[in-house]
């Protein structure tokens, strides 16, 4: 096997540590495979909120009364940062096993990520109090929540397995099952951005254009 | 107050027994001694256990193992459990339809709901699922010569996640009631104004968990088949039942999702006031039907393309010959795993879209006949020229293709949707559904028994019991089932626990009749095992191979040792085992052993289970504090489990060779079997291939295979 | 843990960090560039109704491949295919059912009571 040997897409150890690289295939490939199934889930969200957002909204608000454009545009900008600073992580990690550098951007990542979930809880708090639009107003309010919550929940607990993953860098140093996980957070992570792509297009901007 | 806080909705009316108690009658002492059997069986099998001294073997052989064998072999007993439990149920709601034609017959409303909901969530999820999983996961890396799956210890989680939603369903057997919405739960009747008790908790918590589970193996099984062959096993040589453990295993990583989107959005209705499905405030109870479709057709291809694969395997092992037409049923594999997910509307033509719709997705579906078509003709064809054996699983091959390609018709009829139209909801639909999976999926499973269980457990089953086993299972499937077509067509409605037309009661008699005999066939085949125990010494095949087998799972000893290949074969051609038995190199030793990796035995798995199970039941009688604590319980024992380094083990190479040349001394010391005498006790598990047995082509021209180096 | 990596270890072309920091920094700005655009389209209200889903859709897809290739790693020359393969399948899926989902709603949505 050569060392550039592609042996799974995406993310690659290949060239720096082939043992990895080789024990990444399976595992790697499993989690894409995992990741393939979630986004499955969230297309059948998106598609019962394309429904419902214009079918389900009863006597409840319309999509363009409740969003607040500005604050989507900067999750959108917390998000996108922080999956960049994860890049970074990777990079760290994979030429350099530098456990420091690594430690800083996943901090880096995390507080955008938190920033990023804080104020989505912020925008569902200015929606129930000063619209008067929680999830049981109507059936559009209600995909809104799932769709948007469920990738809320999905950033959260990628907040934790990132904390888990910090202190197995500390602990337990660069070895192959802990690059692997970080490596499967890093396309998980990745992978929230690319479902956020979807929701502040289709949720927020053509919620308010149409 | 407290009460509630510590156990949430549940009271003393909750148990089965306060309403025989409180509220005598048939119908609650059926309730009660359903109950009765679940809380007697429990304890039962406590005091079995803890008599035999049998705990702590239970827990350290089986329960904690990641071994793939293992936990295929507990798949398939959760199986036969819930089977016992569901069949029973059928022949209820059999005699029940019969009893109740101008009168009310023996069982309440409530009840024949409870009946029919659990019967098609139990036969659908706990009996088919993990019957079809638990072959997979036995067989699937046997014949890609692969020592265990790509994730052992998920593959676990997967099994418990599974038993968990089936203790679930057992405990609603005692606990509250279930459902009433049928296998499909269709909101709004579903939703809390209509549904206000648990019975529609139970039904999502159970369903979710199965689901999960479900998820995870076919991921598992996908990336085994990828990544695991051996040496030489391109995709083009798998064993078609791999074949199709493959397509299966996509449909389950793709379908599963929108079922859990669908019970999550009902979840979210019912217990949070959400408007998803609900009559009014914008909520459209059509996009339930539309997500549970989604799941719940590929389900159907989920479930019959193992069985495909079992068919496809015994046919040519008990002919003798070649699979005909290999690639083909492949091709029909691939197009029905692909077709499966684009005609799930098929299920709800009457729901009000406009014809164009209808037609389109009813074309869909008349196309998936055509590979299901081709696949029955190369079974056919394999038959042609072959030297059949009329073993008990050939005989249910026989019965299925006969009977599978009449419940086919029936499809091609209700595909379209005019006709549709007037048989929707009619007991011409059960008959048509339960044609095909009964003699194509239950009678699949109970094929691959007969045929893989003197691979799992190293002896055969009694072959006389087995046949009459076939021949109460067949007639009674044709007698309980076809008759509903009939009544179908004159207009019985599914579902219905009381009738007021005396026409229908002959046809139901009739029906009652089959349920009967499918009971004594069900009957007769635990007799089957149990006499085959006792004479496991008569019946025994260590040797591996009673069948004349062609794939790799019966080039080694019977049960397989924990490592599957002392050396992983390397093969060149497809059928390699019958090839290399032909070409003489089989049971070759191999010039050298190495170490071996296993797993280590783990709790990680029964642990998730266990809080899993727990937090399904918080939800569902609404505990909180039982629901937080079990969640955060089950991510503390993943949490903690990351952090273990060391979770593997050796098993020296002179381990392995002592106890490969054993059985190879064995093999070599053991005279062959020919086909004739395969059913008796000279069949040791060593075959003479036919080929050779008729003295010719001892060396046919082809590749001959290296199953030993 | 000491540095494993090999130093005599034979380069490779695009596996040094250099270059790998250098396609982060292009995704991010094609990804700033194309979240920008979309935003704007409809804070200026340069388009509406069908031209705003299609103009918007558009820009989305482009952003999403560029995460794809990016901020993933995907790479259809070098990539393993067979992996691939099933991914890219998953594009099949998605389309059929959310397609399909919007399809069927929408139909039976005209024939509801208003």
């Amino acid at each position: 096997m050569s060392l550039s040997e592609r042996l799974h897409p995406g993310l690659n150890l290949a060239g720096t540590d082939p043992e990895g690289h080789e024990a990444a295939e399976e595992v790697l490939f499993g989690f894409w495979i995992f990741l393939m199934s979630d986004l499955v889930l969230f297309a059948v969200l998106f598609a019962t909120y394309a429904a419902m957002s214009v079918q389900g909204i009863a006597d409840g608000p319309l999509p363009a009364e409740v969003f607040d454009l500005t604050a989507a545009f900067v999750e959108t900008l917390l998000l996108l940062l922080s999956s960049f600073a994860f890049g970074f992580a990777i990079l760290a990690m994979k030429y350099r096993e530098d456990r420091r550098g690594v430690l800083v951007w996943l901090l880096l990542t995390g507080v955008l990520g938190a920033a990023f979930v804080a104020m989505e809880l912020h925008d569902y708090y200015v929606m129930i109090t000063q619209h008067a639009a929680p999830p049981q107003a109507s059936g559009f309010l209600s995909a809104y929540y799932l769709l948007t919550g469920t990738h809320a929940l999905h950033v959260s607990s990628g907040l934790v397995w990132m904390a888990i993953m910090s202190i197995q860098i500390a602990v337990l140093g660069f070895t192959a099952p802990v690059k692997l996980r970080l490596m499967r957070l890093a396309l998980f992570w990745h992978m929230l951005d690319v479902v956020w792509i979807g929701i502040f297009t289709f949720v927020y901007l053509y919620g308010v254009a149409s | 107050m407290n009460w509630e806080l510590i156990f949430g909705q549940i009271t003393w009316d909750s148990f089965v027994f306060a309403g025989m108690i409180e509220n005598p009658s048939l119908s609650e002492a059926i309730a009660s001694g359903a109950g009765s059997i679940a809380v007697l069986g429990a304890l039962a099998t406590v005091i079995l256990l803890t008599v035999k001294g049998w705990w702590v073997p239970l827990w350290r052989d089986w329960l904690t193992s990641v071994d793939h064998k293992k936990v295929g072999i507990m798949y398939i007993a959760i199986a036969l459990v819930m089977f016992a439990r569901a069949v029973i149920e059928a022949a209820l709601m059999r005699a029940q339809q019969l009893a109740a034609t101008e009168g009310a017959g023996f069982l309440s409303a409530d009840h024949f709901g409870q009946l029919f909901s659990t019967h098609g969530t139990i036969m659908i999820f706990f009996v088919a699922m993990p019957f079809i999983t638990g072959l997979m996961n036995y067989v699937m890396p046997l014949q890609i010569g692969a020592r265990d799956v790509s994730f052992p210890l998920l593959n676990a989680i997967s099994l418990m996640l599974t038993m968990a939603g089936a203790v679930l369903i057992m405990v609603s057997l005692v606990v509250g009631q279930f459902s009433t919405g049928g296998w499909s739960a269709y909101p709004p009747f579903t939703g809390i104004e209509f549904s206000p008790g648990e019975g529609v908790d139970y039904w999502i918590w159970a369903v979710s968990l199965g689901s999960i589970g479900s998820t995870l193996t076919g991921l598992n099984f996908a990336v085994t088949i990828y990544k695991k062959r051996c040496p030489g096993m391109t995709l083009f040589r798998m064993p078609l039942f791999t074949w199709t453990t493959l397509c299966t295993s996509i449909l389950m990583i793709f379908a599963m999702a929108p079922l859990t989107a669908a019970t999550v959005m009902l979840a979210l209705d019912r217990y949070a006031g959400f408007h998803f499905f609900t009559n009014g405030d914008g909520g459209n109870m059509m996009n339930y039907a539309n997500l549970f479709w989604l799941f719940g057709h590929p389900e159907v291809y989920i479930l019959i393309l193992p069985a495909f694969g079992v068919w496809s395997e015994v046919v040519a092992t008990f002919s003798s010959k070649r699979i005909y037409g290999y690639t083909s049923l492949v091709y029909a594999t691939m197009c029905i795993a692909v077709l499966s997910f684009a005609v799930w509307l098929h299920h709800f033509f009457t729901m009000g879209q406009s014809a164009n719709v209808n037609a389109i997705f009813g074309i869909a579906t008349m196309i998936i006949g055509v590979p299901t078509g081709v696949k029955v003709y190369d079974w056919l064809l394999t038959m042609v020229g072959g030297r059949i054996r009329f073993s008990t699983p050939m005989l249910f091959h026989i019965n299925f293709l006969l009977t599978f390609i009449l419940g086919g018709m029936t499809g091609v009829l209700l595909a379209n949707p005019g006709v549709d139209f007037q048989v929707h909801n009619t007991l011409f639909l059960v008959a048509h559904f339960h044609n095909m999976i009964i003699p194509g999926v239950l009678f699949g499973m109970f094929a691959a028994v007969q045929f893989w269980f003197p691979k799992v457990f190293g002896f055969r089953l009694h072959e006389g019991l087995g046949r009459a086993s076939f021949w109460c299972f067949a007639p009674g499937f044709l007698l309980a089932f076809f008759p509903l077509y009939w009544l179908g067509m004159m207009g019985a409605t599914r579902r219905t626990y009381m009738w007021s037309n005396p026409d229908y009661v002959p046809w139901l008699a009739l029906a009652m009749l089959g349920a009967a005999l499918i009971l004594a066939g069900f009957a007769l085949m635990v007799m089957q095992i149990v006499v085959s125990v006792r004479q496991r010494a008569q019946l025994a095949a260590p040797l591996g191979d009673p069948w004349d087998g062609r794939a790799l799972e019966w080039s080694i000893p019977s049960p397989p040792p924990a490592w599957n290949f002392a050396v992983l074969p390397e093969v060149s051609s497809q059928d390699p085992f019958y090839e290399a038995k032909k070409a003489g190199t089989a049971y070759r030793s191999p010039a050298a052993y190495e170490d071996i990796e296993v797993p280590r035995n783990t709790a990680t798995a029964p642990l998730i289970g266990l809080f899993a199970c727990a937090w399904a039941f918080a939800l569902v009688w609404h505990i909180w504090w039982l629901a937080i604590a079990s969640f955060v319980l089950i991510w503390v024992v993943v949490i903690v489990r990351s952090f273990e380094t060391d979770t593997e083990e050796t098993v020296p190479a002179a381990t392995v060779k002592a106890a490969n040349e054993a059985f190879l001394a064995a093999v070599r010391a053991t005279p062959g079997v020919t086909r004739d005498r395969e059913m008796t006790s000279d069949n040791r598990g060593r075959a003479i291939p036919e080929s050779l047995e008729a003295g010719a082509g001892a060396l046919a021209s082809g590749a001959a295979v290296e199953v030993s180096r | 843990m000491s540095n494993r990596i090999p130093a005599e270890r034979p380069v490779i072309e695009g596996e040094d960090e250099g270059h790998e920091r250098r396609s982060y920094v292009i995704g991010l700005v094609l990804a700033l560039a194309l979240t920008t655009g979309a935003f704007a389209v409809v804070w200026l209200d340069l388009l509406s109704g069908v031209a705003a889903l299609a103009g918007l859709g558009l820009l989305a897809l482009i952003q999403a491949v560029v995460h794809l290739r990016y901020f993933l790693h995907i790479d259809l020359q070098r990539s393993h295919r067979d992996d691939l393969l099933l991914i890219l399948f998953t594009v099949l899926i998605l389309l059929i059912m959310v397609s399909g989902t919007i399809w069927i709603l929408y139909d039976q949505h005209v024939r509801m009571m208003p």
